[in-house]
């Protein structure tokens, strides 16, 4: 099982490889997608850049999101926070349930075109399964073992840095991950307000009816998703490990 | 020492705990017991302050424990509670090293401490140190709790009911052990337990909580010989009184010049486990042997029997 899942992932990162920096090679293959004599290879930049600025954007966008929710996640589970609890789930909520391409057009007119925006859009977006799993976790931790600590003369401070937060630690980050792969999907949307990325690569298919260049630019996005999603779950195991929930 | 003076906790409406006033000796085993929400928690709790007393003194030492912050007072107060609450991303090294890490000690004097510890709780270093809690029995997890209470080496070592979760065997052992490491440590030690059998064994006093309020005070045998009407009583359960008062005595108490037939019992077993044997055997008397080997004489059946009455002058009615 173990070599299986090594060879898919090796298989991904190839794939992967080959059409950001290869991207000739598929010509044969895309060609066929094409009609009147289009190109089959996405020919108006250079998908590697395409993909670094992608990445950029979700990156930045993932740790802004994850410092916002991770504090908000924090603040609510002190006893001093408590009662903000259910205000900062609504925000958090609606910053979900608003869809990104509303706010995009709601921001574009206040903060103008570009890559401001699609931040704001994405930073929303991904708050919600940080907040909510930094706000499990940290409950879930035993009450016991803070007891214990309260008991052997921890600090407040001590008890969260040294006990609570590595416990809660493999939750919050499963709740990073979903976030990080919701957005690498979601900031396609940026190219329809002029932020880099490889958005460009589906809209530009989009507006010339050209399938290979969306599917070129979807194979990316989701090879890139998959691959996150797939680290970030073997970083979560090794913390859960150190965390002693799963055996070693 | 520890000295409590007229403590009450309010919790809302509820008095959790009513004007209790105690005195525990220095290197002593005092047990608290009484029924489910009497109060024996929130007691103990406050001499650590974890819980603060609404009304009231507690001086450890002659030191009230108010004039030190709560996280130095319980840094210098060993602390095992059910279920041991150790810690599950460390290391047992590590969990045992808790307190004297944030005593900031020495590296090399930690690890000194930790390695004396583990092999203080027969567990050997070399196997357990690097080991994590859940790869851990949950007796070897309860001997690593009370490893971690004690690496401080604190004066006063509280328990809450540390020996719940174990099963009767090891239950048994871990009971044995604690008194053996208390004689050796001279630790003064508060249990709160709600096994009276627990109790009866290992404490030289019995507190017996009720509704807050503290209904007596009372060594083992006198709790036995004259529990207060009531409750009291009731906890103790009037039908094993002579069975509870031959096991807090020895064989060494009533052994008597003479021979026996059969195998001879050690002079250190309880009464009640002699007379268990006397039974099974069907005998009336056995050699009784010292820790040399030597015969010392005999156990008798009526010696026994003589023991597990109530005392002559029992207590005025209530
Ligand atoms: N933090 C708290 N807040 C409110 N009430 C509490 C709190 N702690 C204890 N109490 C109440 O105080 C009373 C005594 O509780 P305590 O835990 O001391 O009992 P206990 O004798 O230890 O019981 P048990 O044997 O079940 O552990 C109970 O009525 C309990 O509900
Ligand atoms: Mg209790």
């Amino acid at each position: 099982m173990r070599i299986l899942g090594y060879m898919a992932r090796a298989g991904g990162l190839l794939l992967l490889a080959a059409l950001v920096f290869m991207p000739r090679w598929f010509e044969p293959l895309l060609r066929p997608l094409t009609e009147n004599g289009a190109p089959a290879i996405y020919n108006q930049g250079s998908l590697l850049d395409l993909t670094l600025a992608h990445l950029g954007l979700v990156a930045v966008a993932s740790i802004a999101s994850a410092i916002l929710a991770l504090t908000l996640g924090i603040f609510v589970t002190r006893p001093s926070g408590a009662e903000f609890l259910p205000l900062s789930r609504t925000i958090v909520n609606i910053g979900q349930v608003f869809p990104p391409v509303a706010v995009l057009a709601i921001a574009v007119p206040l903060v103008g075109f570009g890559t401001t925006p699609t931040l704001i859009a994405l930073i929303l977006y991904g708050l919600l399964p940080i907040f909510e799993n930094t706000i499990t976790g940290l409950r879930e931790v035993n009450p016991t073992v803070i007891e214990a600590a309260r008991g052997m003369g921890l600090s407040a401070r001590q008890r969260f840095m040294d006990v609570e937060l590595p416990l809660a630690l493999p939750v919050i980050l499963a709740g990073l991950r979903l976030s990080i792969v919701i957005n690498m999907g979601t900031a396609t949307i940026g190219s329809t307000v002029a932020a880099k990325g490889l958005g460009e690569v589906i809209i530009a298919g989009l507006q010339s009816s050209n399938t290979a260049f969306i599917l070129q630019g979807g194979l990316i996005v989701a090879l890139l998703a998959v691959l996150i999603y797939d680290a970030f779950g073997l970083l979560e195991r090794a913390v859960a490990r150190r965390a002693g929930t799963v055996d070693a | 020492m520890i000295e409590i003076e007229h403590v009450s906790r309010r919790f809302g409406t509820t008095l959790a705990v009513d004007d209790v006033s105690l005195t525990l000796e220095r290197g002593t085993i005092t047990a608290v017991v009484g029924t489910s929400g009497s109060g024996k928690s929130t007691l103990l709790r406050m001499i650590n302050r974890l819980i603060e007393p609404s009304s009231g003194a507690i001086r450890i030492a002659g030191q009230d424990t108010a004039s030190l912050s709560g996280e130095e007072l319980r840094r210098g107060i060993g602390y095992v509670i059910q279920g041991h609450g150790l810690f599950p991303h460390w290391t047992v090294a590590r969990n045992i090293a808790t307190v004297p890490v944030l005593l900031k000690w020495e590296k090399a004097r930690i690890d000194r401490r930790v390695s004396e510890l583990l092999e203080l709780l027969q567990l050997d270093a070399t196997v357990y140190a690097n080991k994590y809690p859940h790869q851990l029995s949950g007796g070897q997890q309860q001997r690593v709790g009370v490893a971690r209470a004690l690496a401080a080496e604190p004066a006063v070592l509280l328990m809450d009911e540390p020996f719940g979760a174990l099963d009767p065997i090891i239950r048994s052992q871990a009971q044995a052990d604690l008194l053996a490491l208390q004689r050796r440590l001279g630790v003064t030690v508060v249990l709160v337990t709600h096994d009276m059998e627990e109790a009866l064994h290992l404490a030289g006093h019995i507190a017996v909580m009720d509704g807050g309020k503290l209904l007596q005070f009372a060594s083992p045998a006198e709790l036995l010989a004259r529990p207060k009407h009531g409750f009291v009583e009731r906890l103790i359960g009037t039908s094993d009184r002579p069975f509870r008062l031959l096991s807090l005595r020895s064989v060494a108490d009533a052994v008597e010049p003479g021979d026996a037939e059969g195998r001879p019992v050690p002079d250190t077993t309880t009464l009640h486990d002699a007379l268990a044997d006397l039974l099974w055997r069907q005998a009336t008397s056995l050699p009784v042997m010292s820790a040399d080997g030597a015969i010392r004489g005999r156990i008798t059946m009526a010696a026994i029997l003589a023991r597990a009455g109530a005392p002559a002058v029992s207590s005025p009615p209530e």
